[in-house]
């Protein structure tokens, strides 16, 4: 059976698909047609019961454990993703996805609109979260994989995680949500703000439509720079930068990156701009901000589970300040009071949100026992 | 896996198969896993320490960090077969309230604790003048987590107002089971099952 399945050309590294059909989106529209950029790992066993569903936070992508074909770099999440991992493609068969309206090769506001043979621009829809997971449920059709051993995601993944999990409980055997939230706050909603004003002041920003010319990457810059203390905590960047100086003994009564904390999130920017879109960077934010998994439940969350059978588990960290701990927690209490089968630890770092994407060994720990535990002994 | 603590061997014994069951201060899950695999339950836990519940969820068991003191709120009514608590009400806040969470979210509940009438720890206290360090309850009285002792006698007078009814008792002197008979005198834990009247 391993055998075929790497014969098998939809399976393997930096594939992509066409989906059959249009995505319902949220807004009301249909959407077509949708291109998807993946990978897979590992192969699908006899059953097709080991499949692993991968979803990335808001800037990741499809390159969960190989080489980044942009910067040269390894896969975004080696640490939880490989041999001997606790998702191993030994025994899962891996699956990530570029989402939908992002810029690694699935449709975004990038891509090109076959009425017009110019770039969408901000004439691709907007999209949700839950649309996101639409178009993946729809890969997985091409893929013929009807059930999930498990969703994961950390982040923007965790949420797609909670979203596979309320659209479709019968595909879904477990959810792994870490540092991840049901709804977007009034907090996180403006940071995102911040970073789309960012872009937009940005004079070739010009009203999304300045592919073939210079991009806005100052404005993108900003906003990643912004984003980029969300993501991180008061006191790993003191521990980290303190207020040392960058490659100087004295301040320079100036401008110029004194701090070596300024440095750091000018690099941080200016790296990003190479690999991201900023529309993508629009969309995808407010997809996020839209996001509110209870909202269509008459705000109550335990009704977006109500009779489920998928398995959860979920992991907050202590200093992680964007999806705090009590975000965790009202996602568990409305699991429980769905009578789900529901984990939940809050571990300590001192690294904040993004935490779950560095060592944590207790992690690795926590995910391996609660994947096996779904799997035949 | 080793064998379970007394206290535990008794409710493990007790507990009907195929039930759902909360087990409040879990611990490592122990208990859980045990009425997991030898009779079907269907078992969740609460547990305050992470580790401990890193341990319990690397065991397959569903288990959430959190307080008794504060998080049994967020059960409903009469949602589990049996609510248990071993050897956590006399770390609680406030172990009368813990109690009627506990015969509220479970039909049935099992509670055991350290029994701080046994006599040696009143000997102790007497001819020592002393917080009692014993086996049972080594902490110093300033980093114990045990900040309300009771006794077995005490624990009965809580029931009695809270109109809590006694389904089963169960007292142990070491590990081995000892008769009723001044069982606050005697005996270092007990166990205890309830429900509300």
């Amino acid at each position: 059976m391993a055998l075929l399945m790497q014969e098998d050309t939809r399976f393997g590294l930096d594939k992509k698909a066409r989906l059959l059909g249009p995505v319902r989106l949220d807004s009301g529209a249909e959407f077509a047609p949708v291109d998807i950029a993946y990978e897979t790992y590992g192969a699908l066993n006899a059953d097709k019961s080991n499949a692993i569903l991968i979803c990335h936070a808001l800037t990741g992508d499809q390159y969960v454990a190989s080489t980044h074909p942009m910067t040269g770099k390894d896969g975004w999440w080696t640490r939880m993703v490989g041999a001997g991992k606790p998702i191993d493609p030994a025994r899962h068969c891996i699956i990530s996805i570029n989402v939908m309206g992002s810029c690694m090769g699935s449709s975004g506001p990038a891509s090109i609109d076959p009425t017009t043979g110019a770039a969408y621009a901000m004439a691709f829809p907007v999209i949700t979260i839950p649309d996101m997971v639409r178009a993946q449920a729809l890969l997985l059709d091409h893929l013929g994989i009807e059930t999930l051993e498990a969703v994961v995601g950390g982040s923007m993944g965790g949420m797609q995680a909670l979203s596979w999990a309320a659209l479709y409980p019968e595909r879904v055997k477990s959810a792994v949500v870490i540092a991840s939230t049901a709804r977007h706050s009034a907090q996180n909603i403006a940071f995102h703000e911040v970073g789309r004003q960012a872009i937009m002041a940005d004079p070739r920003w010009n009203n999304g439509a300045y592919y073939g010319h210079e991009a806005p990457s100052s404005g993108l810059a900003v906003a990643r720079m912004a984003a980029h203390i969300t993501y991180l905590s008061e006191a790993g960047l003191t521990e980290k930068f303190g207020r040392r100086l960058q490659n100087r003994d004295a301040k320079s009564f100036g401008f110029d990156a004194d701090f070596q904390v300024e440095s750091y999130l000018r690099y941080q920017g200016l790296s990003f701009v190479d690999r991201f879109d900023a529309n993508s960077y629009l969309y995808i934010t407010r997809a996020m901000d839209y996001f509110d998994l209870a909202e269509p439940h008459d705000g109550v969350l335990a009704k977006a589970f109500a009779g489920t059978k998928t398995r959860f588990c979920l992991i907050s960290f202590d200093s992680d300040w964007l999806y705090p701990t009590a975000e965790s927690r009202r996602i568990v209490h409305a699991l429980n009071a769905a009578g789900a089968a529901v984990s939940f630890v809050e571990l300590s770092s001192p690294f904040g949100h993004d935490a779950f994407l560095l060592e944590a060994p207790e992690m690795n720990r926590i995910v391996d026992g609660f994947l096996r535990a779904g799997e035949p002994s | 896996m080793s064998a379970l603590r007394p206290d535990l061997a008794i409710i493990a014994r007790e507990v009907r198969a195929g039930t759902r069951v909360l087990d409040v201060g879990c611990g490592d899950g122990q208990l859980m896993a045990a009425l997991r695999d030898t009779k079907n339950v269907d078992a969740r836990g609460l547990e305050l320490n992470a580790h401990d519940v890193a341990t319990s969820v690397s065991r397959g068991l569903s288990v959430i960090q959190g307080d008794a003191d504060t998080d049994l709120a967020e059960y409903p009514d009469g949602s589990f077969d049996y609510a248990i608590l071993s050897q956590t009400l006399q770390t609680t806040k406030r172990p009368d309230l813990v109690l009627d969470h506990l015969v509220r979210i479970g039909r049935e509940a099992f509670v055991s604790f350290p029994n701080f009438a046994q006599w040696r720890i009143r000997f102790a206290h007497m001819f020592g003048g002393r917080m009692p360090v014993t086996k049972q309850l080594p902490h110093l009285w300033y980093d114990t987590p045990n900040i309300h002792h009771v006794t077995i006698d005490d624990f009965r007078s809580l029931l009695h107002e809270r109109n809590i009814e006694i389904e089963g008792q169960w007292f142990l002197s070491g590990n081995k089971p000892r008769a009723d008979r001044f069982a606050n005198l005697l005996a270092q834990h007990a166990v205890f099952k309830l429900r509300p009247k």
